[in-house]
């Protein structure tokens, strides 16, 4: 007995232990956004040479680790070492340089003088904060021959990855097929550059203020709810004018259980009304190609027990899940205009 | 013998603990281009014993009001018993009901993403009924494997 259970340990530790395979790894939780060779989608392209020779594989790794916050890219927080390594070595598999060490040495410089250097050499593509490029996915936002958006700066995940040497690097040398041109050549000094450095990792003070508005979705309720004083058939005829109101298109009125339940069986006391502003939804797919898993928008009406409630989602509790803080403007929006349509309509 | 087993039970438990992944969002990219992977992805709901309950196109509304777009659907997905428990069950649920996931052309290839089901989890108290959701977020692994696979 004691044998074959040592037996088992061995051949499900073989099984679960087993070294990860990048490629696997990639494929699942990368390429969705990267792009299945690297070269971007979603996510901006991984395999340019510019960009895979001159980054450390501690870069890569801490990328993965601490994501971009409120950019998108997430932290993958339950990859194990391995997990991020045979990743981060799957990556390099694109590269056609040897990997450069990670240089860990402090450039000193001069904070103000970087600041003016970045304002006149880096803001417009950067952001007079560094706050980077707008919008995300080339499928909306942005041409395909077009597929690098400027980093932000000052994200808080970027200044943990990024070395000094790395930032002064790109700096001085640019990044071949992408808009970031050698300021060496552009005619700023090494003394210049390390000032720019400086002024760029300065931005740690303020990535950490930006980081704690990026949790405010936290505490957030995850629907819209409220009773209405009306029967079901009138809060419905509410809703509707409510929508067209709040210059929203009706889509259709549906069963919620629609192709679920036989036709003519279904639920009648569980409605959902379909609308959308397609204005709005065009800015919002622009802004992020992945929203429309909640599109289009829909307000739920149940009765039951003589009571009748309307609900829809809270945007502003699933513009969490996007990691995409150039959302929440549209989040907001979204929820005063969803809340000022169940409130019209439960009056 | 008792202290073996639970020793044994132990093991297990943490191994399938250790590997296991959480991610709000749940996406695949396919080489397929979009009616090839719209089919794969409907196949393969289907055979993992649910319903597709509505294909709602959003890129013909977008073009019709004169906007450019690629192909976009979002596809709603859900088992009839479970989707009529858990609205009964918790009316805070309804607003996400069905679950839905959206598919967009990409350059001829497709990606699909959808949330996790797992934040439904959050929204509700009793622990029995978050079983549930770990199964639909495995199932979703699995369909996403089944479309991920058909590129090879």
């Amino acid at each position: 007995m004691k044998r074959l259970f040592f037996l088992f340990i061995f051949a499900f530790s073989l099984n679960v232990y087993s070294a990860p395979h990048g490629d696997e790894l990639f494929a699942r939780h990368c390429s969705s956004c990267h792009g299945n060779d690297g070269m971007g989608g979603v996510g901006v392209p991984i395999a340019l040479p510019a960009f895979i020779n001159s980054v450390s594989n501690e870069y890569l790794e801490k990328t993965i680790r601490h994501g971009r916050p409120g950019r998108i890219m997430p932290a993958f927080t339950s990859l194990s070492d391995a997990q991020v390594s045979a990743i981060v070595k799957y990556v390099r598999g694109w590269a056609d340089k040897p990997v450069l060490p990670e240089n860990t040495e402090v450039i000193k410089g001069n904070v103000k003088r970087g600041k003016e250097l970045f304002s006149k050499h880096c803001a417009q593509c950067h952001g007079k904060d560094g706050s980077g490029g707008k919008g995300t996915g080339v499928t909306f936002s942005r041409k395909r021959e077009l597929p690098i958006i400027a980093p932000a700066l000052n994200n808080v995940g970027f200044l943990a990855a990024a070395s000094d040497t790395m930032i002064r690097d790109t700096i001085t040398y640019g990044r071949e097929g992408t808009p970031m041109t050698s300021m060496l050549v552009a005619g700023l000094s090494e003394e210049d550059i390390n000032d720019v450095v400086a002024y760029i990792r300065s931005f740690e003070k303020s990535a950490a203020k930006l980081q704690q508005n990026l949790n405010r979705s936290d505490n957030d309720s995850p629907v819209i709810m409220m009773d209405s004083p009306y029967d079901l058939e009138e809060t419905i005829e509410n809703l509707k004018q409510a929508i067209t109101d709040q210059n929203f298109t009706l889509i259709r009125t549906d069963f919620l259980d629609h192709g679920l339940a036989e036709a003519g069986k279904e639920n009648k006391s569980q409605v959902v009304l379909h609308f959308c502003n397609f204005g709005f939804l065009f800015q919002a797919l622009s802004i992020d190609p992945r929203v429309g898993m909640f599109l289009p928008c829909r307000v739920t009406v149940i009765e039951k027990d003589g009571k009748v409630q309307v609900s829809t989602i809270n945007p502003k509790r699933l513009s969490k899940l996007f990691n995409n803080h150039e959302l929440d403007e549209y989040c907001d929006e979204m929820y005063e205009a969803y809340k000022t349509l169940l409130e019209d309509a439960t009056l | 013998m008792k202290i073996m087993i639970r020793y044994l039970l132990a093991f297990v438990f943490m191994s399938f603990a250790a590997p296991t992944l959480a991610a709000d969002l749940l996406m695949v990219r396919t080489q397929q281009n979009f009616p090839e992977a719209m089919l794969t992805l409907q196949t393969s709901i289907r055979e993992h014993g649910y319903e597709v309950t509505r294909v709602q196109r959003i890129d013909i509304g977008l073009t019709g009001m004169g906007y450019k777009t690629d192909k976009y659907r979002v596809v709603f997905v859900g088992k009839p018993k479970e989707i009529r428990y858990l609205v009964d069950k918790y009316p805070v649920l309804a607003a996400y009901m069905p679950p839905q996931i959206s598919i967009f052309a990409e350059h001829g290839e497709t990606v699909l993403v959808t949330a996790n089901p797992m934040i439904y989890a959050e929204m509700i108290t009793d622990e029995k009924d978050k079983v549930l959701f770990r199964r639909w977020e495995s199932d979703v692994y699995s369909v996403f494997d089944d479309i991920k696979d058909a590129d090879d």
